[in-house]
């Protein structure tokens, strides 16, 4: 059961940097009135967020991934969180077997 | 009384959150491998778990990973990638109103998605109290710890996610909640500037910067569609 002290530090930076996202509404809400513009600015931070996350995996690392990431897409829209995981995770497994993938 | 309401509620809440708390399991299991794929101990994992408690810049860090570890860099992706969190407090926070002060802040330190999103729907059809709240929030966080731990010491003996896809599952639990987030044309165009300037930053830079460039292009892209309708409103 060891831990490195550097590992320790980035996830003390990981931590402070949650709970400051975690406690900023609640300040902002105290301080701030959010007009139109603004809020349409932070809908679109956890969307672009999250697609730029993904981005570099789905699009450029293989076929493999593009497509098991498209499949995934299309299961969403019908099927339950756990199933689409499971198409997700299925689909890149046995394409990477089939495609030989770029891992 | 008043002790044996608040239990009552905890346990309701509790049930409440039971599907939610099953769907955790297996994404903390993966978390726990991939980390331990990374190289990290089982206590690192379970320490990270229990400190961040964000699933999302969790399996972000584990992708930028490095030995040894960057805290800077770590640090603020962990910021990128949790700044919806300041939108779900602000949120949720204007319904706390069963809570002290400091009962308030101690809260948002559990805020992930799913506690959001059950908060919210509590608030919306019913009176959200502490001990409501804490039953959402108290199980679903010791599931994520637990299985982190667990998927770290197991996961070890497993050997490389990559051969049976695991280290898809977040990839893929990201795009399904990409398309939760789908509100039409403008959204399309939200992700389609993100993902080009993220994939063309990924490429040219180390690093988290492609994080912030498609986050930064999402946003801009989004002020101007909506300008764009006012001018002709």
């Amino acid at each position: 059961m060891s831990v490195d002290l550097n590992t320790l530090l980035a996830i003390l930076a990981m931590a402070v940097a949650t709970v400051a996202t975690r406690i900023g509404g609640l300040v902002l809400i105290r301080y701030v009135t959010i007009g139109e513009n603004q809020k349409r600015a932070l809908e679109a931070i956890p969307p672009a967020v999250l697609m730029a996350v993904i981005a570099p995996t789905a699009l450029v690392t293989g076929p493999a991934e593009t497509i098991a990431a498209a499949a995934t897409a299309v299961a969403a829209t019908r099927l339950p969180l756990l199933a689409s995981v499971a198409v997700g995770v299925v689909s890149v497994a046995l394409l990477r077997q089939v495609l030989g993938g770029a891992w | 009384m008043q002790v044996r309401n608040a239990l009552q509620e905890f346990r309701a809440a509790a049930i409440a959150m039971t599907p939610l708390i099953v769907a955790v399991m297996p994404i903390g299991l993966v978390f726990g491998a991939v980390a331990a794929a990374k190289g990290l101990t089982p206590a690192e994992v379970t320490l990270m778990s229990a400190l961040v408690f964000a699933g999302g810049s969790q399996f972000v860090a584990m992708d930028i990973w490095t030995h040894p570890a960057s805290w800077a860099a770590l640090g603020f992706s962990a910021l990128l990638v949790n700044i919806r969190h300041v939108l779900m407090s602000a949120s949720i926070g204007s319904k706390l109103d069963g809570f002290s002060g400091p009962a308030r802040y101690a809260s948002m330190l559990l805020l992930a998605d799913e506690i959001w999103a059950m908060a919210e729907m509590r608030a919306s059809n019913g009176k959200l109290t502490p001990a409501w709240y804490a039953g959402l929030a108290v199980p679903f966080y010791c599931a994520w710890v637990l299985t982190s731990l667990t998927g770290a010491m197991v996961g070890a003996l497993l050997g490389d996610p990559k051969v049976i896809g695991l280290d898809f599952a977040f990839p893929a639990v990201f795009i399904i909640l990409v398309m939760g987030f789908w509100k039409g044309r403008e959204t399309g165009a939200v992700l389609a500037a993100s993902a080009c300037a993220a994939v063309v930053t990924h490429q040219l830079l180390p690093g988290v910067w492609y994080i912030a460039a498609g986050a930064a292009a999402g946003v801009v892209v989004a002020m101007l569609s909506g300008g764009h309708k006012e001018a002709h409103a």
